[in-house]
């Protein structure tokens, strides 16, 4: 059995978030971190290896830097990474992207125990999209939002965290589910796990090594496969001051209540 | 010093450990009730904390002397105390095994230590003879197989936790000074052994420091550690190591007063501008940073020489400890002073920092101890 864990090198938007003069995100400023949800979806991924032995593998898409963050998640226990990387797979919208890495993970092979873990949403493009295309490009079953997995021979059963509630599903290996930060608490990095992690396999697949694949067309990848263009982007305008609202209590209270109506806010 | 990529991710998870787990409650809890928290030793040993710069074939993690400094640095910028919990097992702890033990010592003692199972500790202090270690009063006399340890052993960090002591008894009286002063393994719950109340200390509390009390203690002869009546002059040369601790666990406390200092000038307002805006503050700031920096670069470069074995590594050890802990005194005198009157409240992180830095000029030798060891080294 293989589970593959499919993660995300994201700007760390906790702190400052640096901007360009023309509006888009200044990325080599900021610090960059593993995205949080596929750091839960990692740690139920060394869970399941802690129980049955079974290979873990961390798959990536990014630039040649992306590789720091695969020898982090060895760090943490996985066996080894893969990173996706070409130029000719930039600028892809969540279309190209979930196309390159279904074409990914069909040429490193699925088999049927397998399992793909991903995260619920990244937090630089907040679109919850890849998880649910990469399962449909696969043709396999996807469970999202998960809050609890538990594994019975080749059913996996997951409980779905919903607004109001949550619900249980069975689903068949192969199958491909996506986890949210309140499924676990990720582990550390272990001192000898960061002393070996540099010696580990990390396999780089560029265009070359994945034309053949049939999911792969330059009309399907990178910027000129993608179905979406981002036309502009743009710094939400900053707050004002603030607004001191005269008059007596129950006064200052529907002048205060008008205001946050008007701004839908209530 | 530019750490290469293994060391920087070294660094990033001790930092996000301690960050994470060494919580403000736990640190208030430990400063005011004393104790210790078993569930952080537990958690450090899961990573493989306690056993770093252990070799791999005892169950350590096979790190080198940079990545220990690396650790217990970080690891007292967020808490002093919690600092010792990994730094004891990897120094004072396993060092005289490492140096001088039998394989099969080190095949015994070793692997639990770097798991975490079980704690040694390291007794040399007595209330006569600190410094001066040739006043060892504790005597050990050999009978048969065994040898029947008396004697009283004071200061000992983690003795009411430990499994084992490292013990320095006087094997041969006739042999003056440091000479004829041996080093056993002593069971801590071997008949004759007990302990002194927990002390009450200034600082550091959460790691609690007693005597410990040898009545006709019998230690099998196969728990000698090294050459008999050349204990002292054996150990000494595993205690730079510890020394070097002592040195990142200064930087750490320095760093930590360096952070909330600049964040406190940033805040507070006097006369109408932030603090900082003033050129006593900022002076002051620019000051501590630097010495910190200098300590860092100094320690770093000794952990290497140490590894390397070079010739005055031990004395650069010495030089380590001196420099850092002093000039983390001075740092966390001039972060109260920057805090003002809220800096002398408990509410506010340096004051603590202030009472934790007191102790690291003072233990594994003082400050004085390491002049002499400097200046030996030098005029000789």
């Amino acid at each position: 059995m293989r589970i593959y864990v499919c993660v995300k090198q994201v700007p760390d938007t906790s702190g400052k978030v640096a901007v360009n003069e023309n509006g888009t995100l200044n990325r080599a400023s900021m610090e960059t971190i593993v995205n949080p949800d596929d750091l839960s979806a990692m740690e139920q991924a060394l869970e399941i290896k802690d129980q049955t032995g079974c290979r873990v593998t961390a798959v990536t898409m990014g630039p040649p830097p992306a590789e720091g963050m695969l020898r982090e998640l060895i760090a943490m226990g996985a066996d080894d990474g893969v990173l996706i990387s070409g130029r000719e797979f930039g600028g892809s919208d969540t279309y190209a992207t979930s196309q390159i890495i279904a074409a990914a993970i069909r040429h490193l092979g699925l088999e049927e125990e397998d399992i793909i873990f991903c995260g619920r949403q990244a937090i630089d493009g907040d679109t919850a999209q890849v998880g649910p295309q990469i399962a449909e490009k696969l043709d396999i079953s996807q469970v999202t939002y998960a809050g609890k997995v538990e594994m019975d021979g080749k059913l996996v059963r997951v409980m779905r965290l919903m607004e109001d509630g949550y619900m249980t599903v069975e689903a068949q290996t192969p199958c491909l589910i996506t986890c949210v930060k309140e499924l676990n608490r990720p582990r550390y990095m272990t001192v000898r796990g960061i002393l070996e992690c540099y010696d580990k396999p990390v396999t780089v697949l560029d265009y070359e090594a994945l034309k053949d694949e049939p999911l792969i067309d330059p009309g399907t990848i990178g910027l000129a496969g993608s179905p979406t263009n981002i036309f502009k982007s743009f710094t939400p305008p900053q707050k004002g001051a603030g607004v001191m609202l005269e008059g007596a209590g129950r006064e200052a209270v529907r002048g205060l209540v008008e205001r946050l109506a008007a701004r839908h806010v209530i | 010093m530019i750490l290469s990529d293994k060391y920087k991710l070294l660094r990033k998870n001790f930092r996000n450990f301690a960050e994470t787990e060494f919580t403000t409650e736990i640190q208030e809890q430990l400063d005011r009730e004393g104790g210790f928290n078993w569930d952080l030793h537990y958690k450090m040993a899961k990573y493989g904390f306690m056993g770093i710069k252990l070799p791999v074939e005892y169950g350590g993690q096979g790190g080198d002397t940079l990545a220990y400094v690396l650790m217990v640095e970080e690891f007292a910028r967020v808490c002093p105390v919690l600092s010792i919990y990994a730094n004891t097992p990897n120094s004072l702890g396993s060092g005289p095994l490492l140096t001088c033990g039998t394989p099969e010592q080190k095949k015994k003692y070793i692997p639990p230590l770097a798991s975490g199972e079980k704690k040694i500790v390291f007794a040399l202090t007595e209330p006569g003879a600190g410094s001066d270690a040739g006043g060892t009063l504790t005597r050990a006399v050999k009978d048969g197989e065994y040898y029947v340890l008396s004697g009283r052993k004071c200061f000992i960090s983690g003795a009411p936790l430990a499994d084992y002591a490292v013990i320095y008894a006087k094997t041969n009286p006739a042999l003056k000074g440091n000479k004829g002063i041996s080093m056993f393994i002593v069971d801590m719950k071997l008949p004759g052994v007990s302990l002194g109340k927990p002390e009450l200390k200034m600082g550091i509390n959460g790691y609690p420091t007693s005597d410990i009390i040898l009545e006709n203690v019998r230690v099998h002869e196969s728990d000698l550690l090294g050459p008999l009546d050349k204990g002292f002059s054996t150990a000494l040369k595993t205690l730079d190591g510890g020394r070097l601790g002592v040195a990142a666990q200064s930087l750490g406390i320095a760093q930590c007063c360096l952070e909330e200092s600049i964040r406190y000038a940033k805040e507070r307002k006097q006369f109408g501008r932030p603090i900082a805006k003033f050129q006593a503050i900022s002076f002051m700031i620019a000051d501590m940073a630097t010495e910190i920096e200098a300590a860092r670069e100094m320690i770093y470069s000794t952990a290497l020489a140490k590894d390397a074995g070079e010739k005055d590594a031990p004395m650069k050890c010495s030089m380590c400890k001196l420099f850092a802990s002093e000039m983390a005194n001075r740092v966390a005198y001039k972060a109260v002073q920057i805090h003002g009157g809220y800096g002398y409240m408990r509410d506010y992180k340096v004051e603590r920092m202030y009472r934790d830095a007191r102790i690291t000029t003072i233990y594994e030798g003082t400050s004085q101890v390491q002049q002499m060891v400097i200046a030996g080294n030098l005029l000789k």
